[in-house]
């Protein structure tokens, strides 16, 4: 099993170059480019004074490599820098908000998958049926459909037009009180409160934006199961397996489903990407409180800390989720750290 | 389309007349006739970016506060908004603005990309893995995430928007040029043209990278929708794109004000029209890569 751990310790390693790369465009994206970062920083209200306050208190009259110390420093100490709208540092705002948009990105990966998998797995094993022919519409169709679009019109169809949806402002209706705070979900923290009213609001607000999002993550998920099942149906140990007479619920599942969900546990890191971007899209269009929004008003007002915070938040973010995917790799494939790959 | 850089590619082991491509081609729209639909979309698309502003009804700047917020009439085909501008007008005239980012964009990012790919695959070494690191932490973003900041950073403006978009595209078409190119460095027919007196950069230019076109029009297509929906992403969310201005993303946030009062037409015919352009995009994509590269069809 050391070859495992090796492996695994390895690919943890390969994470580093990749979060100081971040760091490098990050520090580029704040501070190397032409125009005066200072003014930048201090905000469209700012003054002489302030300006040069900014410069110094950023190091900015110094020079780039020095800088570039100075920008990392302030990093390890989780300092991004103070947010002119809010008044509070960059790093707080963010951490306060960040559950909202993880409750519902998390909400939305794990419904479209519930729903892609098996449609993929299905379409595979009934080629040409009309599971494969709506598992082909629903593909086109997703990478197709603008996530903010689909949003607006889920807003029309179930909120103006049927009423069964809450207004799509926020994560709990002004009813509701926010359930204390322990994760900071809300659907977690109610339910540890044994706030069942709560929690029931806390989800119909929720749904919505859900689904938009899974709407969109749904296509390369189903395309990708589709296609992995396809070609682990016609590999040569699936015949075997069922030339050797193993039933065809231990062949489909057994044999080719695990297989064939190695290619899609890759593509959910393509997908974390997109998904990622269009959680911005869609917590704008329900107003949802998560770093989405705040990035996006701290963009209408030139907040220009909170929005590179965001930036390089939501990179080392992804730079995580990639890098769990890929241990998620290494319990699920066995030959994982076995072969000199 | 591309005619001109099909052939050579479409059919590697037929006769190399034209008219065995302009058959392949036929037989393909004929085969899947979703192909010949989305390139009749796209010639669509081309001629309202084209003609549209010429043709259009009404002015999409005019206000006409006393038809403001009416539904789809004869008269308004796709209804007025709250300032009484003719939504079908600005649909249409939009077009050209949401083509000519995402083309720009899409242009910067085959040309950087495909000459930053085209040395480090022929080079190979030192300069290969630096590029390779630096498309690796480029990918390394949420690419939407980091076209945020990029247009936060060097400022809100639609030359930026383009810039933000071709940057965070760089990293495919140089991938592809790297690995098409990378193949066939120490191919005969290099090997032969070197040998010939070519230098480098005339046998990398004309005898290696016209072999990765024909993947990377299927690419430039697919692309494209993709492009465009990041654009009008951004401008959604207020960068890039000022309002007065018609383009599609900005259109349906304006309409999203107005769908919880039942106003659906503001925010559903700019939306459509996205969609029909990514739509189709996608659609063509499928289809070049149909007549490109007949093995892989899906």
């Amino acid at each position: 099993m050391s070859g495992r751990g090796a492996a695994i310790f390895n690919r943890i390693a390969q994470a580093i170059p990749v979060v100081i790369g971040v760091v490098v465009i990050s520090f580029v994206l704040t501070r190397a480019l032409p125009g005066d970062p200072a003014v930048q920083f201090a905000g469209a209200a700012a003054t002489p004074e302030s300006i040069e306050q900014v410069r110094q208190s950023l190091g900015l009259d110094k020079p780039l490599p020095q800088q570039f110390m100075i920008y990392v420093g302030q990093l390890l100490r989780g300092d991004l820098g103070q947010s002119v709208s809010t008044g509070r540092s960059v790093a707080e705002d963010l951490a306060a908000r960040l559950p909202a948009s993880l409750e519902l990105t998390l909400t939305a990966l794990i419904m479209s998958c519930l729903i892609a998998i098996p449609l993929g797995v299905l379409a595979a094993t009934r080629p040409g049926s009309w599971v494969d022919q709506l598992c082909r519409i629903l593909v086109t169709a997703g990478v197709s459909l603008p996530t903010f679009f689909t949003g607006i019109v889920l807003i029309y169809v179930f909120y103006y037009l049927l009423g069964i949806a809450p207004s799509p402002l926020g994560r709990l209706d002004f009813i509701y009180l926010d359930p204390p705070r322990v994760t900071g979900f809300f659907l977690i923290d109610a339910a540890i409160a044994g706030d069942w009213e709560t929690w029931f609001g806390a989800l119909k607000q929720l749904v919505l934006p859900a689904i938009t999002l899974a709407l969109f993550t749904l296509a390369p998920i189903a395309r990708m199961t589709r296609a992995a099942m396809l070609s682990a149906l016609s590999a040569d140990y699936v015949r075997t397996a069922r030339a050797a007479g193993l039933g065809p619920q231990k062949v489909l599942y057994g044999y080719a489903f695990r297989n064939a969900l190695l290619p899609v546990i890759t593509t959910l890191g393509m997908v974390f990407s997109f998904v990622l971007g269009a959680n911005v899209l869609v917590e704008k269009v329900f107003a949802w409180p998560g770093i989405g929004s705040y990035a996006v008003e701290a963009l209408v007002v030139s907040d220009y800390a909170a929005v590179q915070g965001f930036v390089l938040a939501m990179a080392l973010l992804f730079v995580l989720l990639n890098l769990i995917i890929d241990l998620t790799y290494s319990v699920i494939d066995p030959r994982f750290g076995t072969s000199a790959k | 389309m591309s005619d001109a850089t099909i052939p050579s590619a479409a059919v590697p082991a037929a006769k190399p007349s034209r008219s065995g491509t302009f058959a392949h081609i036929l037989y393909v729209l004929r085969e899947n006739p979703v192909t010949a639909i989305s390139f009749a979309m796209f010639a669509f698309l081309i001629g309202s970016a084209v003609l549209g502003p010429s043709l259009v009804p009404y002015d999409p700047l005019a206000t006409d506060s006393v038809n403001a917020l009416q539904p789809p009439s004869f008269a308004h085909w796709f209804g007025t908004d709250n300032l009484g501008r003719d939504i079908f007008s600005r649909v249409i005239v939009a077009t050209r603005l949401d083509l000519i980012i995402s083309v720009a964009a899409v242009a910067m990012s085959f040309v950087i990309g495909s000459v930053l790919g085209a040395i480090a695959g022929y080079r190979g070494g030192w300069i290969d893995i630096i590029l390779n690191r630096i498309l690796d932490t480029i990918m390394a973003f949420p690419l939407f995430v980091l076209a945020m900041g990029i247009v936060a950073a060097l400022g809100n403006s639609v030359a930026n928007i383009i810039y933000a978009t071709a940057i965070i595209n760089i990293p495919f078409y140089a991938r592809l040029v790297r690995a098409e190119v990378n193949i066939r460095s120490e191919a005969g027919f290099t090997l032969a043209a070197k040998l010939a007196g070519n230098s480098d950069a005339r046998v990398l230019a004309f005898h290696i990278f016209p072999n990765a076109l024909p993947p990377m029009m299927v690419q430039v297509s697919l692309n494209l929708g993709w492009a465009i929906l990041n654009a009008a992403g951004l401008s959604f969310i207020g960068l890039g794109v000022r309002p007065p201005t018609p383009e599609w993303g900005i259109m349906v946030a304006e309409g999203a004000n107005f769908i919880v009062s039942g106003e659906w037409w503001i925010a559903l015919f700019p939306g459509l029209w996205l969609m029909l352009a990514v739509f189709t995009f996608n659609l063509m994509g499928d289809g070049l890569r149909d007549i490109v590269d007949p093995r892989r069809r899906t």
